[in-house]
């Protein structure tokens, strides 16, 4: 559950990122936010994680007020929380095996309990002989299924994806938004950021259109707006 | 923390100081170069602060006879010296007595045990006095006594041994905390360049919600092992080199009179002392290099 009241982000130089914003994300919601380039969405996404600090309103996500977190808390808030990025950030020396038992090991998983749930996300995203393998030997579209197969493997309630599709052919962009929503269906949130009209058309799903810091549409299906580049 | 995080972190702080070969060199090389300066000062100190006491509770004056005298001569001597004021018993030593417990001093130096004969030592008189305070007198009387040589007095040999533990205290204190925070300054930066290489593991790490903790041990660890292995490696050396100059004094002939501590009496507070700086010079070392983590 996201809840977002009256949010308003200022950074330090004086950019007014985010200009009051209330947007609400059922459980097991289905979301795409797009928008264009500077319109606030990494911001967005960024005050989610608790990385950010809004400079107004209130940021509920699964329970946890993360505007107003204890440096305790932050660490549980973010088990709740996938987090995929354009650029996957693996760690090259490590197997993907590794990459994922390391994200494992560091919320305090036991050796037992990571061989045996890595198996099981590996075969999700369709990796599983994959898993010795070192990212650098992995196409594109490999990598990003690693990345989200680190984000799926604590089991969180919410998956968040800042432009997962941003280095792949649209063919590997749809691959993956397939991906992504069958995680949806197996029970998770998954908020996706894009800029990709095309792949956000072929989906019936929420759209939340955001343009100068503000909502301008939230509605089922379609990408508003002339003005999107990317 | 769960038992199967302390082999993780133990592991990873491992990985962490080998793949840093030179600055864990340098971190540890210095570590020693800290214990062994601030060790070898207080070992200094500590002797010489023996030796002082030794010759404070002796509160004895050596008054040795004029080598032409017979043995029957010497013994004469006993009565006038008893005679001096301040002077409150006198005990007569014979050469071969002198030896016997010279030797009895050294009992693992075969060269003693063996090879030295009575003539090298001088017939001599223990003179006990009553007060200490009064020694540069008596002793002045003494020598003016027909038959005694020569008079070893204490009084310039313990002045000598305070100034030695003086100026070690101080000169110990001075340089220890210089080499203290040298220390920790370096261990500190060879971790920061560990934290440095794993600055992607460690936002990994945040983002999926490790705790603080978490994320430090491994530097903990890392500081640990540095400073443990420095310790570790001071110890051995501190002890090599103790020995060799306890030798070296025990063999000189005009340093044999010092009695230096054995390391047997010393080792238990020396490892004591270099584990726990060694660890204190790791763990602050490494806190102050991940300083920055321990924030939200
Ligand atoms: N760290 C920062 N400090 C100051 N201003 C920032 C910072 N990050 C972003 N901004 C500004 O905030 C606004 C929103 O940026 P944001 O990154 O959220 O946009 P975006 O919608 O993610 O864009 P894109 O689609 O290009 O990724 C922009 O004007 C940007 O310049
Ligand atoms: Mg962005």
């Amino acid at each position: 559950m996201i809840r977002l009241t009256d949010v308003e982000m200022e950074y330090e130089n004086g950019t007014d990122a985010i200009r009051g914003i209330t947007l609400n994300i059922a459980d097991g919601e289905f979301v795409f936010l797009v928008g264009p380039s500077g319109s606030g969405k990494s911001t967005i996404i960024n005050l989610l994680t608790g990385e950010l600090i809004p400079s107004a309103g209130r940021i509920m996500v699964n329970g946890f007020a993360v505007s107003t977190i204890s440096g305790k808390q932050l660490p549980l808030m973010r088990r709740t929380l996938g987090v995929i990025f354009q650029d996957f950030r693996l760690i090259e020396k490590k197997t993907v095996y590794d990459n994922l038992s390391f994200v494992m090991r560091a919320v305090g998983a036991s050796p037992k309990e990571i061989r045996k749930r890595i198996p099981y996300v590996l075969e999700l995203v369709g990796l599983k002989d994959k898993a010795l393998c070192h990212p650098t030997e992995l196409s594109g579209g490999e990598q990003q299924r690693v990345a989200i197969a680190r984000a799926l493997v604590n089991n969180p309630t919410t998956i968040i994806a800042d432009e997962p599709t941003g280095n792949l052919d649209p063919d590997r962009s749809l691959e993956l938004m397939r991906l992504l929503i069958r995680i949806n269906e197996l029970g998770a949130t998954v908020v996706i950021v894009t800029h990709e009209k095309e792949l956000v058309n072929r989906f019936e799903k929420r759209v939340v259109t955001i343009d100068g810091g503000k909502i301008i549409s939230d509605q089922i299906g379609g990408y508003v707006g002339g003005t999107i580049h990317g | 923390m769960a038992k199967h995080n302390i082999g993780y972190f133990f592991r990873e702080g491992m990985s962490n100081m080998f793949s840093h070969g030179f600055m864990s060199f340098a971190a540890i090389g210095i570590t020693v170069a800290c214990l062994l300066i601030m060790g070898t000062f207080s070992l200094v100190a500590v002797n010489a602060d023996a030796q002082l006491k030794t010759l404070e509770s002796e509160n004895e004056v050596l008054a040795f006879v004029n080598e032409d005298y017979t043995e029957d001569q010497a013994k004469g001597l006993q009565s006038e010296l008893e005679n001096l004021s301040n002077v409150a018993s006198v005990q007569y030593i014979s050469k071969e007595d002198a030896m016997a417990s010279f030797q009895a001093q050294y009992p693992d130096e075969q060269m003693f045990q063996n090879n030295l004969k009575p003539e090298i030592f001088r017939d001599r008189y223990a003179v006990h006095l009553k007060d200490l305070h009064l020694t540069k007198e008596t002793v002045a009387a003494l020598k003016d006594v027909e038959g005694i040589d020569d008079v070893n007095a204490y009084e310039e040999i313990s002045n000598g041994f305070i100034t030695v533990r003086n100026i070690a205290t101080v000169v110990c204190v001075a340089l220890i905390l210089i080499l203290f925070v040298v220390s920790i300054f370096i261990i500190s930066n060879t971790i920061k360049l560990t934290t440095f290489d794993r600055r992607e593991e460690i936002a990994i790490m945040r983002m999926v919600g490790a705790t603080n903790g978490f994320i430090r041990w491994p530097f903990v660890y890392e500081g640990f092992m540095l400073g443990l292995l420095g310790a570790v490696i001071s110890f051995f050396l501190q002890w090599a080199l103790y020995e060799a100059v306890a030798r070296g004094v025990a063999t000189n002939d005009t340093l044999q009179l010092i009695h230096i501590v054995s390391f047997e009496q010393l080792w238990v507070p020396v490892a004591a002392v270099f584990g726990g700086t060694g660890i204190l010079i790791g763990v602050g070392g490494s806190l102050s290099a991940i300083r920055k983590f321990l924030k939200a």
